[in-house]
């Protein structure tokens, strides 16, 4: 089926989400629509699903003019979307997930669960997804999850698929093998419109790319296009995409963590007696697909996890079983992973999330009042030295986009005397630009001789900034590599492998 | 707003995405904000509403009041079985009832034109006064609760604690003139600040929800005093009624404008109060920590505040300005004695009250003496119209409703969502594409 946007805008209030867009997706083809954060293309797919009305433009499907109120119109037009988080219900099996909001129904009103799972195993059959139809959505990994999802679409005779994101929650090999997946998809004849802002993904799968920067168009790229082409042409200018960095000078070992254990609410073992030290002057990266035991590891540092065994000591003094209090007192920065539910008040200025962590003496408190006036010539200076964009200081936190929010978490940590620097998934969800920055400062702290704890689930942010690479896998560490290892084998060890012939820096994954 | 609905974060644990999330613009950009979560956000939009929904909410309020007054007004109901012989009697009975209704709440609650001297005249205004100060010491209290992100619906029972806190202080220790009067409010602030704080800690500690916790320490604190109030600790001797004794007269609250008038002090300790309470939440580190837990308790956390303190710290300060209505009850509007009824209902008013001023000291101080008014006047307007004063009760509770229910009141006023991005005023989109551009 051939899809085609012409001149789609979408407005909201003031700010104009999408300008005359004009896509056009050839049936049996992969079409990817490369943007930054916030450059328009999710809303572009909102349109396309329904969910938003255009102002201007129309949607055509092979020639005729579509009018789509609301989802439902849009998957009966053979559109289907896979989003960025899985629309499944944990609890259900499969077959019930895909019958779910089209369920046929047999004798007195029962469901036809057999029609359905038929219909999972035939698609499932067609791709090899190798998917079983009574399992349990909540057992599967998240690669079969996202096949689930494409099921879902299929069995609804989807002719144009939509993926949103769709590689962000993978490991590298589940993201290859999702490559593998489209092109099956698309060799059967299924349009396929990828959305991602990864450069290297685009390059590997794509027939077309268009590439979308703040709601217009900027211009059609071909597959064999370089990264830095791709990327200027992403962000409007040229971008540098590896940080430079000198080789690190590391000291002594400053942060040693010995047999960590956390259990979370449920009664789970999320980190599973890990060790490790950190020297002051180098980067550890921890690497690792998302929940892996990462979030709780870093949350155990800061004391923000009740249930901790094992031994945390920076620069010889212990800071198991302090306070958060504590634990910032003692010298920690902490750039939490998700900014906006962790690191700042939505709602409060850019000043007042700049001394969030330091509402408790001087500077400023004092007497139990705010320094106000302090504040604000604080604020002034660090807007200015992180680079934070914004109308003013009183500008609330929330209204800012990502790339800045997470300059002023960065400025508000960094500000502080250091003695160690945590900074789990910095730059996720940001702008290019923003990225670089981040980057940056990362260096910048390090070359300062504070060590560095980076969290990423992103193996290219791993590989820019890490001295030594620390890889979990269901909370216990697999193996601590140097930072020149190859992303292949970085890859088999998020799934848990040691490959052979590979020599981890520290066998035992312990310190001392 | 640079930051378009685009960007979600890629947490697995965050459900909104776009389906689920993008019914409509509205919500797709207030959820580039991603609050924490769903309830939360509705609690926010409920005690954080603009300073215009609360206006037009009592308009809209005051204007239904109108219809039901009309509707139940015998002469309208007579004139309206012949309507369509001569409609015009309808409307002029509708105006008539209607009209000559809120000019008797005016009358009753501000300006009395109709007496014969100034004083007189002004009465109405005192008597407003008077009977917005506990209802802006416990919508304070209430406010100060919703700024933490706690519901304190334990206005009675802490403002029956404080009463008998203070009301004991106030007939049992015979101190001199001036001390006497300063322990009797002290042992009621505690006394609330107690109660309120129970709460606080029950949630702190064991995680129980404050919202069940306060409504069962009001029938808690109910049945105490009703008890007590049989008992010597607080019934008056010789008497078989649960009633207490009245206050020494060195412990009752003097009035500020003579004996004629019922103004008492009270109402200047409330503006102290709002001070305070100002200061507190917009000057303090305190309040700092308070607002921030209020708003995202997780953000809070992970910047080491200590959240389950704040929850304790926040409770008894509530509770206690909670109190300090109490307090003005027992020692300035019944001096002579009170029973397990001292409360009036004020612990429940100043819910509404704090929604109305918007958790804000000031605008709780304002919409106090608008209830203040709407209590004065009420009486004045079922003496004079024969109107039931529960019209009144109708008009507070739709005032509740209608905040509660902003969309409702853009819709009937027309007004722009909030929530979506402003409309452009002249010079603004320049800046907001400049932004844009250069943080990309």
């Amino acid at each position: 089926m051939k899809l085609e946007l012409r001149g789609i805008t979408k407005r909201f209030g003031a700010l104009t989400a999408n300008d005359h867009i004009d896509l056009t997706v050839e049936p049996g083809e992969i079409h990817c629509l490369l943007g930054e954060n916030g450059a328009g293309k999710s809303t572009l797919m909102n349109v396309l699903y329904g969910l938003y009305q255009a102002d201007e433009g129309e949607i055509v499907l092979d020639d005729v003019v579509q009018h789509f109120a609301g989802p439902g119109d849009a998957m009966n037009a053979g559109i289907g979307m896979v989003h960025q988080h899985f629309m499944l219900i944990p609890v259900f099996t499969v077959a019930e997930n895909v019958m779910l909001g089209h369920e046929q129904t047999g004798f007195a009103g029962f469901l036809d669960l057999s029609a359905a799972r038929r219909r999972v195993r035939e698609i499932s059959d067609q791709f090899g997804f190798d998917v079983d139809p009574d399992a349990l959505v909540d057992d599967l990994p998240v690669g079969v999850q996202q096949r689930v999802e494409i099921i879902k679409a299929l069995s609804r005779d989807a002719k144009v698929l939509v993926f949103d994101e769709p590689t962000a929650v993978l490991t590298p090999q589940e993201t290859d093998e999702l490559m593998a997946i489209m092109r099956q998809l698309k060799e059967a004849g299924t349009s396929i419109v990828f959305i991602t802002h990864k450069l290297r993904e685009v390059r590997e799968v794509a027939d077309r790319i268009t590439v979308i920067r703040l709601g217009k168009v900027v211009g059609e790229a071909s597959p064999t296009a370089t990264n830095a082409e791709l990327a200027s042409l992403m962000v409007g200018r040229a971008v540098e995409l590896t940080v430079h960095k000198d080789p690190a000078k590391p000291g002594a070992p400053a942060l040693v963590v010995s047999n960590l254990s956390v259990i979370d609410a449920r009664g789970q073992v999320v980190v599973n007696d890990v060790s490790f030290d950190v020297k002051a002057g180098e980067i550890l990266a921890i690497a690792g697909v998302q929940g892996n035991g990462q979030t709780e590891l870093t949350e155990a540092l800061m004391g923000l996890q009740e249930r901790v065994t094992g031994e945390v000591t920076l620069d010889g003094k212990s800071l198991s079983g302090l306070s958060v209090r504590k634990v910032l007192d003692s010298g920690v920065g902490f750039v939490p992973e998700d900014r906006k539910e962790d690191g700042l008040v939505g709602e409060f200025t850019i000043a007042e999330n700049l001394m969030l962590d330091r509402s408790n003496g001087a500077p400023f408190v004092k007497g139990g009042g705010l320094q106000l006036a302090y504040l604000s010539t604080f604020a002034e200076e660090k807007s200015k030295e992180f680079d934070v964009r914004s109308q003013g200081i009183g500008t609330e936190v929330g209204r800012l986009s990502g790339g800045n929010q997470q300059k002023v978490v960065l400025a508000r940590e960094l500000s502080r005397g250091l003695r160690l620097f945590v900074a789990a998934q910095p730059t996720r969800g940001i702008d290019v630009g923003s990225i670089e920055f981040v980057h940056k400062r990362i260096v910048a702290t390090r070359d300062e001789g504070i060590p560095v704890v980076v969290v990423s689930t992103e193996l290219d942010e791993v590989v820019a900034l890490a001295d030594r690479i620390a890889v979990m896998y269901r909370g216990g560490i697999v193996g601590i590599v140097p930072g020149t290892t190859p992303r292949d084998i970085l890859g088999l060890m998020m799934a848990g492998e040691i490959p052979a012939g590979v020599e981890p820096l520290d066998p035992e994954g312990a310190a001392a | 707003m640079s930051d378009s609905p685009e960007n979600k974060p890629v947490t697995p644990s965050s459900p909104a995405s776009a389906p689920a999330s993008a019914p409509g613009p509205g919500t797709a950009a207030t959820s580039a904000v991603e609050p924490p979560s769903r309830w939360r956000t509705t609690f926010n939009e409920i005690i954080g509403g603009s300073v215009m929904i609360s206006i037009l909410a009592v308009v809209l309020a005051i204007v239904a009041g109108g219809i039901l007054i009309a509707l139940t007004d015998e002469n309208v109901q007579k004139a309206s079985v012949y309507f369509f012989a001569r409609p015009g009697d309808t409307f002029a009975e509708i105006w008539k009832s209607v009209s000559g209704a809120y000019v008797a709440l005016f009358q009753g609650s501000v300006y009395n034109f109709k007496r014969p001297d100034f004083l007189d005249q002004i009465k109405p205004l005192t008597e407003t006064l008077t009977f917005a100060t506990p209802l802006i010491a416990a919508g304070l209290g209430v406010g100060l609760a919703f700024r933490v992100g706690m519901f304190n619906i334990g206005g009675r029972g802490q403002m029956l604690i404080a009463a008998a806190c203070a009301g004991w202080v106030g007939f049992t220790l015979h101190l001199p003139w001036g001390l006497h009067l300063v322990v009797a409010i002290l042992a009621g602030v505690i006394g609330g600040g107690i109660w309120g704080g129970i709460a606080g800690l029950l949630k702190a500690r064991t995680g129980a929800h404050e919202v069940i916790v306060t409504i069962m320490l009001n029938y808690v604190a109910f049945y105490l005093v009703s008890y007590l109030l049989r008992t010597p600790v607080l019934q008056a001797p010789g008497s078989n009624n649960p009633k207490s004794p009245p206050i020494d007269p060195t412990a009752v609250l003097p009035d500020l404008l003579g004996p004629k008038f019922n103004l008492h002090l009270g109402f200047i300790l409330v503006i102290a109060a709002t001070v305070f309470v100002w200061w507190l939440l917009n000057r303090s580190a305190l309040g700092f920590k308070f607002r921030a837990v209020g708003i995202n308790p997780n953000a809070a956390r992970v910047a080491g505040i200590d959240v389950k303190n704040m929850y304790v710290y926040a409770m008894l300060i509530s509770g206690g300005l909670v109190g300090l209505a109490g307090v003005f009850q027992v020692l300035g509007t019944v001096t002579t004695g009170f029973s397990s009824g001292i409360d009036a209902g004020i612990g429940f008013d100043a819910i509404t009250v704090a929604l109305l001023g918007r958790s804000k000291p000031w605008g709780i101080f304002i919409a106090g003496i608008l209830f203040g008014a709407f209590k004065a006047g009420g009486f004045a307007m079922q003496a004079s119209q024969g109107i039931p004063i529960d019209i009144v009760t109708v008009v507070q509770s739709l005032i509740v409703l209608f905040i509660a229910a902003p969309p409702l009141i853009r819709t009937v006023f027309r007004l722009p969502d909030p929530s979506k991005p402003k409309k452009p005023k002249a010079p603004k989109p320049a800046p907001v594409t400049r932004e844009a551009v250069a943080a990309k």
